[in-house]
């Protein structure tokens, strides 16, 4: 651990070497000599008069309390959940409070990737696994990652945030017993009031100003589920009714007074800049107010958003060329040369003896492939800026907060404390609000309008076009089969990197092997005596980041294809074979129980046919089971069964609601979805190139969650990478055709 | 200076007859709930009702809106009985939101024409609204709890 005590202040690097077997992740470059620690509590500073705060999640002042959202909430139901979990220790109940999104802050780094970036597979609990996962911690404690992703926000969360509820009930009870002279035990909490014996009640909010003259009773424990009133149980998630009403402010929604609006036109080629730009026509349009030049493409501000999108869609631009292949069938060729030794990025895992085992029993062989595919939420990427002489001001969705300072910053030549962060609501993510390109040219905009706010808003076919994607991976896997068993399996990808690329530009570069193109290809859990896992990292490809799922969405695909292919080739039924051959119990359990919820009993006949998969990601095992029925117009999904082990369903009905929404993500962009470039842009700009599923194609979702995980998992994403094998090997079962490559609907159709 | 009805209020507004009518209540009038998704009639985000009928506010052009009456999901009367915003929170429909307004004007006027729609009814009507975070079980399962309730009520 000697290189941890050795951390610059600028800026550390933590190299292969630093935990047991490296953590997939590098240098993080973001802290500030002066920048607070994980220690500080970042709401102490804002604090009015009378008011306390216990932690970084927990504010109260004489007339409202307020509970801090750490995680960005992107529709997955965390700016409900995470309030609640504080909530439920607190005694508050829905509506004796306010919400509030997280400021840039250490305080808030994310505990939950200690398990992803550990490199260890999920089902791994042994001491050296725990251990390295503990250091990973640390790690992430020093470096202040705050961030949303991964499928962490309840694995963070969990623990931390009814401690922090915990901490503040029992407080305000000392408070309450320092104030009535009655001892601590003899008092209990309700509804936001601390209740006497006598039956009288002491509000919260009354006890603030008493509460912060002492000190925290730090070790407060949180109860035990069994007493929970909220959580675990159906509740309605907070934010439903101001959506259905229409009453919530999106980031999109936001104005601020004497503001003017801003749209851009950025170099398709993403990344490259502007070589010279007419705009003589756009000049002279309605409502266009000035024309801008920044560093990659133009901007126009006008008196509203679609003045400024029609002006900048007139202007005439020279764009250096892209630094990756202009014609997609080039990328495709570039991922094919790219299973070299100079291209790999990591032999993964290793089991017995692989090349023997291959050369034992019959050889199966496939080759797969998955496209880039686009993000698109349906809020495009926006933002309001305010650049002044001390700093600047941004209101943003973003999954991200102190890289957003980061960004911002450099592109304007400020400091990251200088930009103050105002996270908002989102209208989706999938990923795309992980990246950067509204935050920098904002940035750049803001600059050059200096005391005048400026709202941005992105064309559906600007945010297309600059849409970073999905990577784009070609599988070439081996396997044999002997005596009707699965006797080797030499899984082998080239991919592009996602979280590489995203951590390249949020200014922490890593030089380390990209442990996302691990995800689905080396946390195979059958018992598969030969077995191999490798990843090649292509390059000079177009940057790709992480879509829902990450490398789990392509990887799931082409392992839990080929698995099936041998299955099929041993003669063997896919879902007793894999329940046969799983090696972790409680894993085989979600197989069995996906089973069960179908009443699987092999092959349907008569055009129908059913797939299953399997896929642990981000350490929740998924099993999922699709129908389909081969019809005149084409393969139509019947229904899909779904069993996912999150250790614990703290919110049951967003539970399943997020597991049939990756369903239908996974699917729908399976069927129909891809990008693909040309003269290096993008071509599909709009929904109708890039459709994904639509409501008369969504099937019903039989969804089951299961509790027998060690730890809470989280359930964002692990649904998503199964749905698209199942699909296949359900079609493989329906017609006796197997398709290797997404999308689908290139090779069969869909009603 | 254009006149329209917007949620029973006359308003007034000075752009070029080209622009639609999703940005003149977006960024003219400040309506929010009619939402930008991709402009060209894809995704049904800007859902309102002009004269009763359900109509993609990105493609009507304002000055051929002049005269009309347009509603948007803040002007529905008595919203706290609407059968099929009460389905909405019944169901706990939204995950992100950003689609939903546009989904419950598409439903509104659906359940005015059809009372109780079939699933194939529903896929018709409802097909050209996008949900990217998939709720289209829940939409489905709201609309049929809206149509019995709107019945019951009857």
């Amino acid at each position: 651990m000697g290189h941890m005590q050795s951390l610059s202040r600028r800026a550390f690097v933590f190299g292969s070497a630093a935990v047991a077997g490296g953590i997939a992740f590098g240098a993080y470059g973001n802290a500030e000599a002066a920048a607070p620690s994980a220690s500080d509590n970042p709401l102490a500073a804002g604090l009015g008069p009378d008011s306390v705060t216990f932690n970084p999640w927990v504010e109260i002042s004489p007339d409202k309390i307020t509970l801090i959202a750490q995680h960005a909430d992107i529709g997955q139901g965390v700016g409900s959940v995470q309030p609640i979990m504080i909530a439920e220790e607190m005694d508050l109940d829905p509506g004796q409070f306010e919400i509030r999104f997280a400021s840039p802050s250490p305080a808030y780094f994310n505990t939950g990737f200690a398990d992803e970036f550990a490199p260890f597979v999920a089902a791994d609990q042994s001491p050296a696994a725990e251990e390295a996962r503990a250091a990973t911690l640390e790690w992430l404690r020093k470096s202040g990652l705050q961030m949303t992703g991964g499928s962490s926000s309840m694995p963070d969360t969990y623990e931390k945030l009814r401690v922090a509820g915990a901490v503040a009930r029992e407080t305000l009870k000392a408070a309450a017993a320092r104030r009535s002279g009655i001892a601590v035990a003899d008092l209990r909490t309700e509804s936001g009031h601390v209740i006497l014996p006598n039956g009288s009640r002491i509000a919260y909010v009354a006890l603030a100003a008493e509460a912060a003259k002492i000190p925290p009773v730090l070790d407060a424990k949180p109860r035990d589920p069994s007493k929970w009133r909220m959580l675990g149980k159906p509740m309605q998630r907070l934010d439903i009714r101001a959506k259905v009403m229409g009453e919530l402010k999106f980031g999109i929604d936001m104005k601020m007074d004497g503001m003017l609006y801003a749209s851009v036109k950025l170099n398709p080629g993403k990344g490259q800049p502007l070589k010279s730009y007419d705009a003589s026509k756009a000049r002279a349009m309605p409502g266009v107010k000035k024309i801008l030049e920044i560093k990659n493409g133009v901007a126009v501000i006008a008196t509203n958003s679609w003045y400024a999108m029609e002006a900048v869609d007139a202007i005439a631009c020279e764009w250096a060329p892209s630094a990756y292949p202009a014609e997609q069938a080039d990328h495709w060729k570039v991922l094919e040369s790219s299973f070299k030794p100079e291209f790999l990025g990591k032999e993964w895992r290793k089991i017995g003896d692989i090349e023997t085992g291959l050369k034992t029993g019959t050889r199966v062989e496939a080759e797969y492939r998955a496209p880039y595919v686009a993000h698109q939420p349906l809020e495009p990427l926006n933002g309001i800026g305010l650049v002044t002489d001390t700093g600047m001001e941004i209101w943003v969705g973003h999954q991200s907060p102190r890289f957003v300072q980061w960004v911002a910053a450099t592109a304007i030549g400020l400091k990251p404390e200088q930009v103050t962060f105002h996270n908002q609501w989102t209208g989706g993510s999938f990923g795309h609000r992980l990246e950067y390109e509204n935050v920098r040219v904002l940035a750049e905009i803001a600059n050059q309008m200096k005391g005048t706010p400026i709202k941005l808003v992105f064309s559906r076919e600007e945010d297309f076009l600059q849409d970073i994607p999905r990577q784009i991976a070609i599988a070439r896997h081996r396997g044999s089969i002997d005596k009707g068993k699965i006797v080797a399996a030499d899984l082998q990808l080239a991919s592009t990197a996602p979280l590489k690329g995203l951590l390249e530009r949020s200014g922490t570069p890593s030089k380390d092997p990209d442990g996302q193109l691990a995800a689905g290809l080396w946390n195979v859990y059958y018992d598969i005596p030969n077995f191999r896992a490798t990843s090649y990292e292509a390059q000079g490809l177009s940057p790709s980041t992480t879509w829902r799922s990450v490398g789990a969405s392509t990887s799931g695909f082409f392992t839990e294809s080929f698995i099936d292919e041998l299955i099929h080739a041993a003669g063997l039924d896919p879902m007793k074979a894999r329940i046969a051959m799983c090696t972790v119990p409680h894993y085989r359990k979600v197989l069995e129980t996906v089973a069960e919820m179908s009443d699987w009993k092999g092959p349907l006949g008569n055009g129908r046919g059913r797939g299953v998969a399997f896929v642990e990601s981000f350490g929740t095992p998924t099993a999922e089971v699709v129908e389909v029925t081969a019809t005149d117009r084409g393969i139509r999904i019947d229904k899909v069964w779904v069993a996912a082990d999150v250790g614990k369903v703290i919110d049951p009905v967003n539970f399943e609601s997020q597991v049939q929404g990756g369903v239908v993500w996974g699917l729908g962009h399976a069927i129909n979805c891809e990008l693909t470039y040309s003269k290096g842009a993008a071509q599909q700009t709009n929904y109708n190139h890039h459709e994904a599923m639509r409501i008369y194609q969504c099937p019903v979702i039989e969804v089951r969650g299961l509790e027998n995980d060690p730890k809470v998992r989280g359930v964002g994403e692990p649904p998503v990478p199964p749905a698209a094998p199942a699909l296949a090997n359900a079609i493989f079962a329906a017609t006796g055709k197997r398709i290797r490559e997404m999308p689908f609907n290139k090779f069969i159709d869909f009603v | 200076m254009i006149e329209l009805m917007v949620n029973g209020i006359k308003r007034s507004v000075d752009v070029v007859p080209e622009m639609p009518l999703l940005w003149v209540l977006r960024d003219e009038l400040g309506i929010t709930s009619p939402k930008y998704g991709c402009g060209v009639a894809q995704c049904g985000a800007c859902t309102v009702h002009i004269d009763g009928k359900a109509v993609r506010s990105c493609q009507a052009h304002i000055g051929e809106v002049a005269g009309k009456s347009v509603v948007t999901l803040e002007g529905l009367d008595n919203k706290e009985q609407n059968p099929v915003l009460q389905a909405w929170i019944e169901h706990q429909v939204p995950q992100c939101g950003y689609c939903q307004t546009g989904q419950i004007m598409q439903t509104i006027s659906l359940l005015a024409r059809i009372s109780k729609p079939t699933d194939e009814q529903i896929n018709q009507v409802m097909s050209g609204n996008l949900c990217r975070c998939g709720t289209y079980p829940r939409i489905r399962a709201a609309i049929h709890a809206a149509a019995s309730r709107k019945m019951a009520e009857k």
